[in-house]
């Protein structure tokens, strides 16, 4: 390892040695100061081109084939060409070892940045926050993509490429409503998802027997009709994983339909903690590179020019605009999740009254790494953010808060600004938009008619009366109602439980003709 | 911790290549549709350098329960002048917010960038050469070269070293060749060993395995095997293109244009699709000469008109070059419709005795000024011989042309795919 004070790198250049040293003098810090944990790194160095294909494959560098990455990939290529859109310096994926992509481009203070960032920062947070432990399995997912790539393409050999894409088509329409929102019995395996999935195909082989396809039809004994508290407990109603319920129990899908249904849940499953946490995730990892690149800084390895570098791009990448900015589009995650972990460490280091007062558990405590590496563990972004934004973060950005009320004639109204009675309200709206609870639309199967046509009968409870989109769900429904092979109707209803809509829609192809 | 660093860039590229081809088959028709759309106001030339096509969404979103309406709370950065209570107006709803309108026209057409071979084949896809029937046997340029197993002798560049070598050991464990390992455990043996009785006993087995090696060579002549080739011959059909144009003094330049573009887009069309078919450019004002791809295209010419000149050399380059029991013949004729009265027999006469009985297709392109209503003129003296013929039953179609948007449509209908009985009308 690199002693201190001895420069890592001159110039703009690096090679395989320079990244090694980068990597060391990154850990050092990273593990001594930060007492980060991380899984085992691995950095791959790849082309912009390469970086384009990682791009239509949400990042992951091996997936099953699909028309629609096709389609991101085509118009994210289109929108590079022209100049609208750059590339990412890297890109990460929660695995174990943890891959790291880094761009040939970057100069070598830029792949400092991104080791520091994504190697440490990210690394650290997949491996210690709860939501990320609870739900991802990061020794098994390349194993399991590398599964469900083979399984997919061996179902196109066996039963057509077109049967397999309107499957997966309409598992990806369901995909925002195939994750378990509450941890259930026992932890995600991939490994040992795989495993059985190749069991199930073994044991379907072994008691195949073409003998029971000649035997009669045996009328079934009539069971006396369930009573429907009954029914729905058989069935684990309600259910809001809505392809977990179909691969459990649609009636007339293929096997491998629904281990396709599976695929593509377990891969929603996997991301579902990614979306909860943008702006702790990219915090974390900012904060990290920030205080890595300043510390590399003052021992000396890398030089004022490159420091100087690396803070025009951090700037860029915690820049915030303001709400009436023409580049404007929402809280920068950069720039919120890295203020908060600033402001953090100036209440553990150095409090204010207010702060005591606000923060009694914290300020002033003093171990600054210690109490960042417990919230980088125990929370996600809603938590967060009505755990930390403090008052002085709420007038560093001028935040207030809009209540738009289509009743009211008047206009929107501004519900509270940064002042002393404002700051709960603003954080507790902030941190309701970071909730999945009010993020996705909270839909439902609540039952099955089984004793008259199977119809499938769903509820979308609406928060803040917002109804869905006509005819996007209409389309959702036709994707459900095919899977299903029965009728589907959705109820969309108020918190009173008054119904403001309902949609009934019929499988494209008609369950009787089939059988 | 050990930390490994990869070097991808040299793993192959275009990983999306599949994605992305099953993407345009799925929006085919929508991309098709784009495609001509983008070509009929661009210059033929363009149109083969591809180029970014835009397509509507529907049918190629992906749909999710999404909702909209309802109140609304937003926390926003950057307060300066508003306090608790305050009432904003709305926004109208054209600007109601800069990003959202923006997104708005990304989401209702998408616009991609097809590379020169995607688009051109889109373009041409479903066109074809009517009634493809005469299928013969061409000469030695159509044979073809075919792997066709292993054969004993051969060109040292066919060893097939793999089935060489696999033999060779074939060979060398049925005649129990000694392995070297033995060889240098004996001599191991041997080195140690002290005992005389033992030593020679040594010496005599290691003299006959090392005698053994030399008889078994390790690659025998007998092992060889080379890769054997065989020539096929491949049915080629031969086709060759007549374009007949008028060039005489009544075609103004507009007319000229549109003739031009309308044998660019044959000329390219039959180049893509079609290996083996020959093309004819033959002009014509009141003589007809056969000229060469660019003279035709941009060679300067003016004179009266005779058309019954042009299917004289047709007819004569038919008899000398392509006899038409070997050669599927078609011919596309484009003219003003203007002819000399005292021609039109003749040319009546040469099409029904000579040329339309030869040709598999013949297509009549009219083309008109630009400000003209074709449908308003009379007949030109020209469509009506030609439109007699036709209900005569001879293999003919006519389209008229007076704008450059009309060029493609028609070409499209004029080798649109049809099935086998189908006539183009």
């Amino acid at each position: 390892m690199a002693s201190s004070g001895e420069r890592l790198f001159e110039g703009a250049d690096w090679d395989f040695p320079t990244l090694q040293r980068i990597h060391d003098a990154c850990e050092e810090i990273a593990r001594k100061e930060l007492g980060l944990d991380v899984y085992p790194n691995q950095i791959e160095v790849i082309t912009a081109e390469q970086m384009l294909d990682a791009y239509s494959s949400v990042g992951m560098p091996l997936f099953y084939k699909h028309w629609s990455f096709g389609k991101q990939f085509a118009f994210q290529e289109a929108s590079y060409r022209k100049g609208l859109m750059g590339l990412a310096y890297e890109i990460v994926i929660n695995s174990s070892p943890c891959i790291s992509y880094l761009m040939e481009e970057n100069t070598a203070t830029m792949q400092t940045l991104v080791i520091a960032h994504a190697a440490f920062g990210h690394n650290h947070f997949f491996k210690n926050n709860y939501l990320f432990k609870q739900w991802t399995d990061a020794e098994g997912i390349l194993d399991y993509l590398e599964f469900a790539k083979g399984y997919i393409a061996t179902c196109e050999d066996r039963h057509g490429s077109e049967a397999v894409e309107r499957t997966i088509d309409a598992a990806h329409a369901l995909m925002s409503h195939g994750v378990d929102r509450y941890p259930g019995k026992k932890m995600l395996d991939l490994r040992d998802e795989e495993k059985r999935a190749g069991q199930r195909r073994q044991h379907e082989e072994s008691v195949f027997n073409d003998l029971w396809r000649t035997v009669p039809n045996v009328k079934t004994k009539t069971k006396a009709s369930l009573t429907a508290e009954r029914r729905r407990a058989l069935l684990g109603l309600p259910q809001e994983n809505i392809l977990y319920f179909l691969e459990k129990t649609a009636p007339r899908l293929a096997p491998w339909q629904r281990e396709l249904i599976r695929i593509v849940r377990h891969i929603a499953q996997y991301f579902y903690p990614q979306g909860q946490t943008k702006v702790m995730n990219e915090g974390t990892a900012t904060y990290v590179h920030y205080r890595i690149m300043n510390r590399l800084h003052q021992q000396g390895r890398i030089t004022d020019g490159n420091f100087l570098e690396f803070l025009q791009s951090h700037t860029n990448v915690v820049f915030q605009p303001e709400f009436d900015d023409r580049r404007f589009s929402g809280f920068n995650p950069y720039a919120l999740g890295f203020a908060m972990m600033q402001d953090i460490e100036r209440i553990v280091s150095n409090p204010e009254d207010e702060d005591r007062h606000w923060f009694p558990d914290i300020a002033g405590k003093g171990d600054v790494e210690g109490v960042l590496r417990e919230v980088w563990a125990n929370y996600r972004d809603e938590s967060f953010i009505s755990q930390y934004l403090s008052p002085a973060l709420i007038r560093r950005f001028r935040m207030f808060h809009l209540h738009d009320d289509p009743a009211e004639s008047a206009g929107i109204l501004v519900d509270a600004i940064h002042d002393e009675r404002g700051y709960r309200r603003v954080r507790r709206e902030l941190a309701r938009q970071y909730d999945v609870g009010f993020v996705d639309a909270n839909i439902e199967v609540i039952d099955v008619d089984l004793d008259g046509d199977r119809r499938l009968m769903l509820r979308h409870t609406t928060v803040k009366d917002a109804q869905l989109n006509e005819t996007d769900t209409r389309r959702v429904l036709q994707h459900l109602a095919d899977l299903w092979s029965y009728d589907v109707v959705l109820t969309e209803v108020d918190g009173s439980d008054k119904v403001l809509k309902e949609y009934v829609i019929s499988p494209r192809v008609a369950a009787a003709a089939a059988a | 911790m050990v930390m490994h660093i990869v070097d991808r860039r040299l793993n192959p590229g275009s990983k999306s290549l599949e994605n992305r081809q099953r993407f345009l088959r799925r929006a085919k028709a929508l991309v098709q549709g784009a495609v001509k759309k983008s070509s009929q106001d661009r210059d033929i030339k363009d149109v083969l350098e591809g180029g970014e096509v835009t397509i509507p969404l529907d049918g190629m979103d992906e749909p999710r329960f999404r909702r909209e309406g309802g109140t609304r709370d937003l926390v926003l950065p950057g307060n300066k002048k508003f306090v608790e209570g305050d009432y904003l107006p709305r926004p109208t709803q054209s600007g109601a917010k800069g990003s959202g309108a923006g997104e708005g026209d990304s989401e209702d057409a998408f616009r991609f960038v097809l590379s020169r071979d995607e688009f051109v084949d889109l373009f041409l896809d479903d066109l074809e050469l009517p009634d493809l029937a005469k299928r013969k046997l061409a000469e030695t340029e159509s044979e073809g070269i075919q792997r066709a197993g292993y054969s004993t002798s051969g060109s040292p560049a066919n060893i097939s070293i793999s089935r060489t070598v696999s033999r060779a050991l074939a060979r060398r464990v049925a005649l129990r060749r000694p392995r070297k390992d033995e060889i240098e455990a004996l001599e191991a043996e041997l080195a140690e060993c002290d005992d005389a009785v033992r030593r020679r006993e040594l010496m005599a087995q290691l003299e006959a395995l090392k005698a053994k090696v030399k008889r078994i060579p390790f690659i025998d002549p007998i092992d060889i095997r080379y890769r054997r080739f065989e020539t096929v011959p491949k049915p080629v059909a031969q086709a060759v293109m007549f374009c007949l144009m008028d060039v005489s003094g009544s075609m103004s330049e507009h007319m000229k244009d549109l003739a031009k573009r309308f044998y660019m887009l044959l000329y390219v069309f039959l180049k893509r699709r079609y290996k083996h078919v020959e093309i004819v450019f033959v002009r014509h004002t009141d003589r007809a000469e056969e000229v060469d791809e660019d003279t035709f295209f941009h060679g300067p010419a003016s004179g009266g008109t005779l058309v019954s000149s042009a299917l004289v050399a047709m007819n004569e380059i038919v008899r000398t070059r392509f006899r038409p029991a070997d050669w599927n013949i078609y011919a596309a004729q484009a003219s003003d419709g203007d002819n000399m009265t005292s021609d039109s027999a003749l040319t009546g006469q040469l099409l029904t005795n000579n040329i339309l009985p030869v040709c598999q297709f013949f297509a009549y392109l009219e083309v008109g000024e630009a400000a003209n209503y074709t449908f308003d003129m009379p007949d030109s003296s020209l469509w009506t011989l030609y439109e007699r013929l036709r209900n005569e039953g001879a293999p003919l179609s006519m389209r008229k042309v007076s704008e450059r948007g009309e060029i493609f449509p028609v070409f499209q209908d004029l080798f649109k795919r049809r099935s086998q009985q189908e006539r183009v009308p």
